[in-house]
């Protein structure tokens, strides 16, 4: 019998062995569980640099403390990942009253600004974080992204992401060549009339597949020649009435006319 | 004949030769001669003589597209699988790889991009389709804006009618066959319009489609009817169609040696046979380009038809638009509960009553107006439409209503595009449907009595030239150019109608004669059509125009110092007419007679 | 000067223009008279033998691109990969063979018409030629023979002197049809029965994300999200598509406070509601929710439900709200359905009730 065997009974054997599992678990957990989709936090100073700008672009509106008022909902809990999209795609600061805030080229901030502004947003109340490269990267599973936009975004900005309307002048907007962030972000944050789609309801690589997909649209293949903006039938009635009409008749009216 | 001289050298050899004759029907024309007798009628048709108007060849470009469609279609029957089995896809698509979807959805991916030129013949395929109804519309309406569907063309108008709805069917069974996102949100709506059929409807949508909605038999019974039922009738009623046009000979427009007793125009041998069957090749050609250059159904980027999943912007093809439209502006509380049974009246009647309805009405019209006019004649020469002014009305009234509700299909597109409100322009598509066609009718109708009356205007007064002319008093006169007769006669040739008149109700017993019902109601309806007429510029009319008189001499003087060197009209006096018109009083010289009354 | 009519002879009561105003019978017919063809003109192609050169010139350069268009269709055909892409101004990355393909079958089929109508108009006649008409209706004559052809074949068959075979003949004309028809509409079918009014769902079925087919717990579900849902089993389900098409639903979570019918309250599971996804209108799935207006728009005709209030129709023209689904949590904390719908789901139709 060696001498840790001879040691078996010991009362401090029970209390080694938990620990042993403890440690055990622990660390092979952390090992193969899945990351949380999160970039890296930010320092106080940043939230300080995004409470200087928040309150000087957005607590007119926002409330002085993000609480809201009567122009613009409350911040709480919308994370950095909403105030990212937001400030990243040029939609706030509102351009202009309007039933929806539309992107824009023009961003008012530079990144590091933005950035500090989510820091600050984010340190009110927990959000959404913006999410990490590996999910937003877009080199997931084009197909499963295809089945997935399909049945979850489809509805609302078309089949293939050209756009679509929503009630009362509200629209879902094209999502062409936008970043895999901003996309992310939007899933998770649920902007506007958007739903929100937690990474409970598409986890970090279903979104990644998403991503993929409309990645592969960017690429803007279209084997069957122009693509007439995707939008269905009713570009295609345009375009036979106008321009196949058109040619058609032109060749008749050249036929039945008289030569020089 | 033979050389029987003796050889006198290589260039005697020739010197008797006789040349053959002229081909007088031998070869393979005679054998076919032989055996079928075709020489006369080939002969008959071939001096055949057509009538040249670019408006003519609408209804050519329909028959071409049909002949296109017939043929590509052939091509894809040879690669589409027409079934709803579910198999996981593995072909060179990326985007839908391991994607569960029907054999149909697989064949036409398979199509697009596993078989070599499969995506250039589909496209072909469907722009075709396109084309072939939107040539059938115009055709259409270029019928009925020219009358083109009287006496004798009733017949060829109704199956025109028929082929027209047929066409748009063979389309949407064609459109949903590929068994896409798209097209099967539209028959998961066709099988919600058979399910509002009052009593049968949902026995209606479950024979149809052998049970709940999708099912596995709905594919193939599309394919059956897309491939063989709907062609085998289209192409039926099409040569009826054609026959029919070929036995009443095709109608003109009036013009100078144009008359209701002859055609004018090219015969088939050969100027038709270059012109139409180099436009076949126009129209195919044009048809081909689109196809190479302009996608249309990218049925890889819908997906393939799950009932879950949907797009926005759901529109059906071009044809079906006002079926749609009509769907959505019809309002929903038009839904009505009665002795616990649904009756569904809000998706009925724009789904299953509107297109019977129009096609209907339209497919009666000409007995409706041969009905009013009473006119028994042949008919072959065309109306100008403004000589027809409340037909005219009428048709731009039944269109204006369909443009609505074809417009009102895509007012979700309209609404991003423009950045407006769905429910405002749903809204305005509502009371413009019920605005817009009345107004359309009185609007058109008011414009061709004005255009009726600038004819006239026309030819009593010729065409201002804008030299004036001074007169030694010092009046000044515009120079007009009376119209030379040959544009004249078009302007003048119409018969304006005029209403029926009513005979009494009662006859001179004072009993009520049977049918003066319908026949007051007749002499109304007539009134509303011819009230307004306005009749052509007779002989006697211009004759009077030119004899306004009162600076009459003066003119003549004027007339006398200016010579020859100009050939017009002065407005409001005498004129010198061409010499070759038919109504140049002969007898008018250039003398100057200063005191008009004095009778010569 | 004596007046004389419009043809130079006797005037008759012809008004001699110069006359001033004097009453008379005008000589002038009534109407006008069709002048005849106008004279024709000549084509450049009619006089001037270049002119006709350059016209064939024309022609014959047209056949010749149509046969290059021809040859190059060919040689791509077999030499141009399916799935090359190459970038097209105004298409994006287009399929080269695609493109290339279509673009010289187009032009070799369009050369070939251009130049043959070209060919017709230059070189061909184009001399108007009349064809005269003859009414349409047959002679008397004729329509009186085809007449006697059929009375006295009608005749010569007795048909009207043998009323027997007339009837049966009738009869048996009449009933032929009938397996024809019977043969077609016999076999349709199944009948609905009560199909249109059941669903997949029951009790206890757990509510699973379509189309990954994963289980949802409550806490998963949080304000502003909307999940597309299906029953538990349902894609083991030899009908799995039929099935799917009246078990979709949709699942959203409101604020409690904003929901306004205590029933919705009460079928939903702490502000989580489940309502039918399919359109009561015509069918369309019904996807999409406005989160913050708590709207749900159909794409297809633009019905418009209110969430908060049940569901109901609040523009467009569907009728009927979109029926809910009772739902619960079991034990682990999934969403179940508490019982199967309570009504039929989808579009209307007659027996509903």
């Amino acid at each position: 019998m060696n001498a840790l065997a001879a040691r078996r009974r010991h009362p401090a054997a029970i209390l080694l062995l938990l620990l042993l599992g403890l440690v055990t678990t622990g660390g092979l957990y952390s090992l193969l569980a899945p990351k949380p989709a999160q970039a890296a936090t930010a320092t106080a100073d940043d939230v300080n640099a995004g409470k200087m700008l928040f309150l000087a672009n957005c607590a007119t509106c926002h409330g002085l403390h993000a609480e809201g008022s009567k122009d613009a909902p409350s911040l709480a809990g919308v994370g950095a990942a909403a105030v990212d999209f937001q400030v990243g795609t040029g939609r706030m600061p509102l351009a202009g009253p309007g039933v929806q805030a539309a992107s824009s080229t023009k961003i008012k901030f530079t990144d590091v600004q933005i950035a500090s502004l989510a820091a600050y947003v984010a340190s009110l109340s927990p959000g959404p974080a913006i999410p990490d490269d590996q999910y937003t990267k877009g080199d997931g599973n084009i197909a499963h992204g295809n089945e997935l936009f399909k049945v979850n975004c489809a509805m609302c900005h078309n089949f293939a992401g050209s756009g679509g309307a929503l009630t009362r002048g509200k629209y879902a907007p094209s999502l062409r060549n936008v970043t895999g962030t901003h996309i992310y972000e939007a899933m998770v944050s649920g902007p506007q009339s958007m739903p929100v789609f937690n990474d409970a309801n598409l986890s970090p690589t279903d979104k990644n597949d998403i991503i993929s997909y409309l990645h592969e649209l960017d690429k803007n293949k279209n084997p069957g020649g122009m693509n007439l903006g995707n939008l269905g039938p009713v570009s295609e009635g345009m375009f036979i009435w106008v321009f196949g009409l058109g040619l058609m008749v032109g060749a008749a009216v050249w036929l039945g006319a008289k030569a020089a | 004949m033979s050389n029987t001289a003796t050889p006198k050298g290589a260039t005697g050899l020739r010197a008797k030769d006789v040349k053959p004759e002229p081909a007088k029907g031998g070869g393979l024309a005679g054998w076919v001669d032989d055996r079928t007798g075709a020489a006369k009628p080939v002969s008959y048709l071939l001096k055949k003589v057509f009538p040249d108007h670019w408006s003519f060849m609408l209804g050519e470009i329909a028959m071409f597209s049909l002949v296109i469609l017939l043929l590509t279609g052939t091509f894809l029957t040879f690669w589409f699988v027409p079934s709803a089995g579910q198999v996981i896809y593995n072909g060179s698509y990326v985007p839908l790889k391991g994607i569960a979807m029907s054999e149909a959805f697989r064949s036409t991916i398979d199509i697009s991009f596993d078989v070599r030129g499969g995506l250039i013949m589909r496209q072909i395929h469907h722009w075709a389709a396109l084309m072939f109804t939107v040539s059938i519309t115009v055709h259409m309406f270029r019928v009925f804006f020219t009358g083109a569907f009287r006496k004798p063309r009733e017949i060829n108008w109704v199956i025109g009618t028929i082929l027209s709805l047929l066409a748009i069917n063979e389309g949407f069974t064609g459109y949903s066959l590929p068994d896409d996102l798209l097209s099967g949100t539209g028959l998961r709506a066709a099988e919600g319009f058979m399910q509002s059929v009052p009593v049968v409807g949902s026995y209606l949508a479950y024979f149809i489609f052998g049970g709940a909605f999708p099912g596995e038999a709905i594919i193939p019974r599309l394919y059956t009817t897309h491939v063989l039922l709907l062609p085998a009738l289209i192409v039926g009623l099409f040569t009826a169609h054609i026959v029919l046009v070929a036995v009443h000979k095709h109608t003109q427009y009036p013009g100078p040696g144009k008359t209701n007793d002859n055609v004018v125009g090219y015969p088939m041998m050969p100027v038709y046979m270059a012109k139409a069957g180099g436009f076949f090749f126009i129209v195919f050609g044009i048809t081909t380009l689109m196809a190479a250059l302009v996608t249309i159904n990218p049925i890889w980027l819908y997906g393939p038809y799950d009932p879950s999943p949907v797009t926005a912007g759901s529109q059906p093809d071009w044809y079906m638009g006002f079926a749609d439209g009509a769907l959505r502006l019809f309002p929903g509380f038009f839904e009505f509960h009665v002795f616990g049974f649904t009756l569904s009246l809000n998706v009925f009647i724009p789904s299953l009553v509107v297109m019977p309805l129009l096609y209907g009405i339209a497919g009666a019209y000409p007995f409706i107006e041969s009905w009013v006019t009473g006119d028994k004649r042949e008919h072959h020469l065309l109306d100008r439409p403004r000589n027809a002014p409340t037909r005219t009305g009428l048709g731009v009234m039944a269109i204006s209503f369909y443009l609505i509700l074809f417009f009102a299909a895509g007012n979700d597109l309209m609404a991003i595009k423009l950045g407006l409100s769905i429910n405002d322009i749903t809204r305005a598509f509502q009371i413009l449907l019920i605005v817009v066609p009345p107004v359309a009718y009185w609007v058109t109708k008011r414009i061709c009595l004005s255009l009726q009356r600038h004819d006239r205007d026309l030819v009593l007064h010729g065409r201002e030239t804008g030299r004036i002319v001074r007169t030694a008093e010092g009046a000044f006169f515009e120079v007009h150019q009376p119209l030379p007769e040959h544009q004249r006669w078009a302007l003048v040739q119409h018969e304006s109608e005029k209403p029926l008149e009513l005979t009494a109700a009662v006859d001179a017993n004072g009993v009520r004669r049977p049918g003066a019902f319908m026949e007051r109601l007749r002499g109304k309806v007539s009134s509303f059509y011819f009230t307004d007429s306005i009749d052509p510029v007779t002989p006697a009319e211009l004759a009077a125009a030119h004899h306004d008189g009162s600076a009459h001499e003066a003119i003549e003087a004027a007339q006398d110092d200016v010579g020859q060197g100009w050939v017009g009209q002065l407005h409001g006096g005498a004129e010198e007419l061409p010499e070759t018109d038919a109504y140049t009083p002969h007898e008018h010289e250039h003398e100057v007679d200063p005191d008009p009354t004095t009778a010569r | 000067m004596e007046p004389t009519g419009a043809d130079g002879g006797d005037p008759g009561t012809a008004l001699g223009l110069d006359q001033g105003h004097t009453e008379g019978g005008g000589g002038l017919p009534e109407r006008f008279a069709n002048p005849g063809l106008p004279p024709h003109v000549s084509r450049s192609a009619d006089l001037d033998e270049h002119a006709a050169h350059r016209a064939e010139r024309q022609v014959a350069a047209l056949f010749g691109i149509s046969m290059v268009a021809t040859v190059i269709f060919l040689v791509a055909y077999f030499a141009i990969d399916q799935n090359t892409y190459r970038f097209v101004p105004g298409i994006g990355q287009a399929n080269l063979s695609n493109v290339v393909l279509g673009v010289s079958l187009g032009l070799s089929l369009l050369c070939i018409g251009l130049g043959a109508v070209h060919w017709a108009k230059t070189l061909m006649p184009d001399n108007e030629v009349t064809e005269a008409r003859h009414p349409q209706r047959s002679s008397d004559d004729a329509r009186a023979e085809a007449v006697e052809t059929i009375m006295a074949g009608g005749d010569a068959s007795q048909l009207a002197r043998r009323p027997l075979i007339k009837y049966t003949l009738g009869g048996a004309l009449g009933l032929f049809a009938l397996p024809l028809g019977l043969q077609l509409a016999g076999s349709l079918g199944p009948l609905p029965h009560a199909d249109l009014s059941t669903t997949f769902w029951r009790k206890g079925m757990r509510l699973v994300r379509d189309p990954e087919l994963t289980p949802i717990k409550a806490s998963d579900v949080t304000i502003g999200s909307v999940f597309h849902i299906m029953p538990e089993g349902i894609d083991k389900s030899h009908d799995f598509l039929e099935e799917k098409g009246k078990a979709a639903v949709l699942l959203m979570r409101l604020n409690p406070d904003d929901i306004k019918i205590a029933k919705e309250r009460d079928w939903g599971h702490d502000g989580i509601v489940a309502y039918s996804k399919i359109c009561t209108h015509v069918g369309c799935p019904v996807g999409l929710y406005e989160q913050q207006t708590h709207h749900l728009l159909c794409p297809c005709h633009q019905s418009t439900f209110d969430v908060t209030e049940d569901c109901k129709v609040i523009f467009g023209p569907a009728h009927r709200p979109l029926p809910q689904l009772k739902i619960t949590v079991d034990a682990e904390g999934y969403l179940v359905a508490d019982s199967a719908f309570r009504e039929a789901v989808g579009p209307s139709f007659w027996e509903r009730g």
